[in-house]
């Protein structure tokens, strides 16, 4: 027989599972494919609502933190600079909320049918990046508006991009398979999320961070990408701290190798808990 | 033939947690609050580390399990409610893992525990083909291959851009079973998923079944509780007995045991007649087809024969009896009493033994799950011995039976608790 034999044997979850996943990978396509459409097509104001919410932040930002509390925006126009914290900002957080639930509304694939579970946050991840490209485009349409021309540093807005991904991925695995073991958790979620949006630097700028409490700034993954961002958008007015953004990037590696451990530790009892 | 399928001294064991009135699932809630409370008592000194652990108990849904299976082998899988057939596909298929033992699988797995799994209402019926092909296995060359055989099969074409939310219920199974009856794995794992769709299309995915596993050499696990499907499909069964394999054989053989045995715990149910002050014992009490074969799974065509053998060692002026039979939901479909014979046929049997049939007619019944509960009174019966009461032998629920409708063209999917045919006859012609 030229068929690969499976063998299923206690604790053996982890032979294969890399081999699986590429085996699974157009039921990962599909699964992604199935939430944008439903989500596209669930909700008349869908796309909309992709579009409204960031902007809608946006001007409640600059509005509180550029005219009111009269924040530095180094010379940049404070809705592009705003804006441009807020896309990897808003892709974060929807992937947080998306993923921490995802394994619960699937809860009747995981329990009638086997695939590498991996792809089911890895699919929220996905969606999420849907609303980025959307926002991005917003973002081009401020510059333009702004007339703002980023220069050649926008080429590494990917690297920074699959920092991001990392840090959304890594995070989302960890809150996928906590919510499966505790089911209160996703109580947590709303609120890490907002908390998280109150100590990055979307609002602001890292500049007026002070000195002393950089350390503990740049503890949160976040800031790194964050200022990644602004870098690669909005150019030498906002440099970035590198020693910082490498404390950022360890973190995050951190993070998304932990979140990996975690989920492929969980992942055996997900069906009879779930 | 080679062995595609080996499994050794397979186990699963589950915790059950003992916390009544709380949800099922452990909230973070809880594991902190009970964190703090046993710091709290290891602070004061007073530990008391059992306490947990006396909340849990292991409950071992399969247990050494063992048997091979060969290719191309149709193998039903048979048993009652929680004797651990669904945790065994459920292994088999990988969703859950063994706490001992191994599987060994040579092929491709395509595990069917349910129908239309993964489809999604808002997704319209071309869409859900798509995703539920991929979610059983197919890829999306193959399931593109497929597709117009799979519309065909499922007999859709007008509703293929139509949300499968506005689908009725007899499309949407049509559908979902049509992709996975394209399923074209080495190996294909059935769970109790015949039971919905109308008996036509029953019969064609069952043919359809029958069909690739005969010429293509596929081999089949198939869980059901309708023996007649078992039968028809599988060469040979295994019997599931609380989580152990308690037959392994041909099919007809191993479903003929487990008929029996399944009607015979029934009967060990009964009191013993041994009690000398009792007026009235049922000897035994049992089921039978038309012919005159033990069973409780019945065909609507065919008649339920309730046989009774009863003692009485004294007659009881007054007495008479009556059966009562339950749906699944305890609701009452089904009163019958001695007086329904006319003069009440209890109260001219002398002291003995008599044998009593019952007879329920064919299309009386619908199909469903019954249970048959079989009671003696009497208004002047000996208060001695139920001093509360004017029963003199009340056996709740002693038999449970099933009724299947293969023939009608919506088979068991047919509502209501009635399986009767009516005719339906046109009288006169008006022409307008």
């Amino acid at each position: 027989m030229d068929q690969p034999e499976i063998i299923i044997k206690p604790g053996m979850g982890a032979l294969h599972y890399w081999r699986d996943i590429w085996r699974y990978r157009e039921l990962f396509f599909f699964l992604a494919w199935r939430d944008i459409l439903v989500r596209y097509k669930q909700t008349a104001i869908g796309i909309a609502w992709s579009v409204l919410r960031p902007l809608l932040t946006m001007v409640v930002f600059t509005i509180v933190f550029g005219k009111l509390a009269k924040l530095p925006s180094n010379g940049v126009p404070y809705p592009i600079m705003v804006y441009a914290a807020m896309l990897p900002w808003q892709f974060f957080a929807n992937s947080l909320t998306e993923s921490s639930n995802s394994l619960i509304d699937n809860s009747n694939l995981l329990t009638k049918v086997y695939f590498p579970r991996l792809i089911v946050p890895a699919g929220s991840v996905i969606v999420s990046m849907v609303d980025f490209l959307i926002s991005a485009i917003i973002l081009g349409g401020l510059m333009a508006w702004y007339r703002f021309v980023p220069d050649m540093r926008i080429l590494f807005l990917p690297a920074f991009f699959m920092m991001a991904f990392m840090a959304s991925f890594g995070a989302g695995l960890w809150l996928s398979a906590l919510n499966v073991q505790y089911r209160d958790f996703r109580y947590v979620v709303p609120f890490l999320v907002q908390f998280g949006l109150y100590i990055s630097p979307v609002g602001f700028s890292s500049a007026i961070v002070p000195e002393e409490w950089r350390f503990l700034y740049f503890l949160n993954p976040m800031v790194g990408v964050i200022d990644g961002f602004r870098w690669a958008l909005l150019g030498d007015a906002f440099p970035v701290n590198w020693p910082g953004f490498a404390l950022s990037f360890v973190l995050v590696s951190l993070i998304l190798a932990s979140g990996l451990f975690y989920f492929r530790r969980m992942e055996r009892s997900f069906a009879d808990v779930v | 033939m080679s062995t595609v399928i080996t499994v050794e001294n397979l186990g699963k064991k589950y915790l059950l947690r003992h916390q009544s009135g709380k949800q099922p699932y452990v909230a973070l809630r809880d594991v902190l609050s009970d964190g703090v409370r046993n710091l709290g008592r290891k602070l004061l000194g007073r530990s008391n580390a059992t306490e947990r652990g006396a909340e849990q108990e292991e409950f071992w849904a399969i247990k050494d399990v063992s048997f091979e299976v060969k290719q191309g082998d149709r193998i039903g899988i048979i048993g009652r409610n929680g004797a651990g057939k669904s945790t065994l596909l459920k292994i088999l298929s990988r969703i859950t893992e063994p706490t001992t033992g191994s599987i060994r699988i040579k092929g491709r797995v395509a595990s069917l525990l349910e129908v239309g799994t993964g489809f999604h209402p808002e997704l319209t019926g071309r869409e859900n083909i798509y995703l539920n092909g991929a979610i059983l296995g197919m890829g999306r060359a193959e399931i593109k291959k497929k597709f117009d055989e799979i519309v065909d099969f499922a007999e859709i074409e007008k509703f293929l851009d139509t949300p499968v939310k506005r689908y009725s219920s007899g499309m949407y199974v049509r559908l979902a079973f049509a992709v996975a009856a394209h399923l074209e794995p080495e190996i294909l794992v059935v769970d109790e998923v015949l039971a919905v769709g109308d008996a036509q299309f029953q019969k064609k995915c069952l043919g359809k079944m029958e069909d690739v596993s005969a010429k293509e050499g596929r081999t089949v696990l198939f869980v059901s509780h309708n023996m007649g499907a078992i039968n028809k499909l599988c060469n040979d069964s295994i019997w599931i007995h609380h989580g152990r394999i308690h037959g392994f054989g041909n099919s007809s053989d191993v479903i003929r045991v487990y008929n029996a045995s399944v009607a015979g715990e029934t009967q060990t149910q009964l009191p013993v007649a041994g009690n000398e002050f009792a007026p009235l014992s049922v000897r035994s009490l049992q089921l039978v087809n038309a012919d005159n074969v033990e069973s409780v799974s019945f065909s609507c065509d065919e008649p339920v024969r309730i046989l009774m053998s009863l003692e009485i060692s004294h007659c009881i002026p007054g007495m008479y009896g009556y059966v009562e039979i339950f749906d699944q939901y305890g609701e009452t479909i089904l009163v019958s009493d001695t007086f329904d014979a006319g003069v009440n046929i209890l109260e001219q049997l002398g002291a003995g033994v008599h044998d009593i049939e019952l007879h329920i007619p064919p299309r009386t019944l619908g199909h469903g799950e019954y249970s048959l509960t079989l009671d003696f009174s009497s208004p002047q019966s000996d208060r001695t011995i139920r001093p509360d009461s004017t029963s003199v032998l009340h056996l709740d629920r002693v038999l449970r039976f099933s009724l299947d409708d293969f023939t009608t063209t919506r088979g068991n999917t047919r509502r209501g608790h009635l399986s009767t045919i009516i005719a339906w006859k046109t009288l006169v012609q008006h022409n307008s």
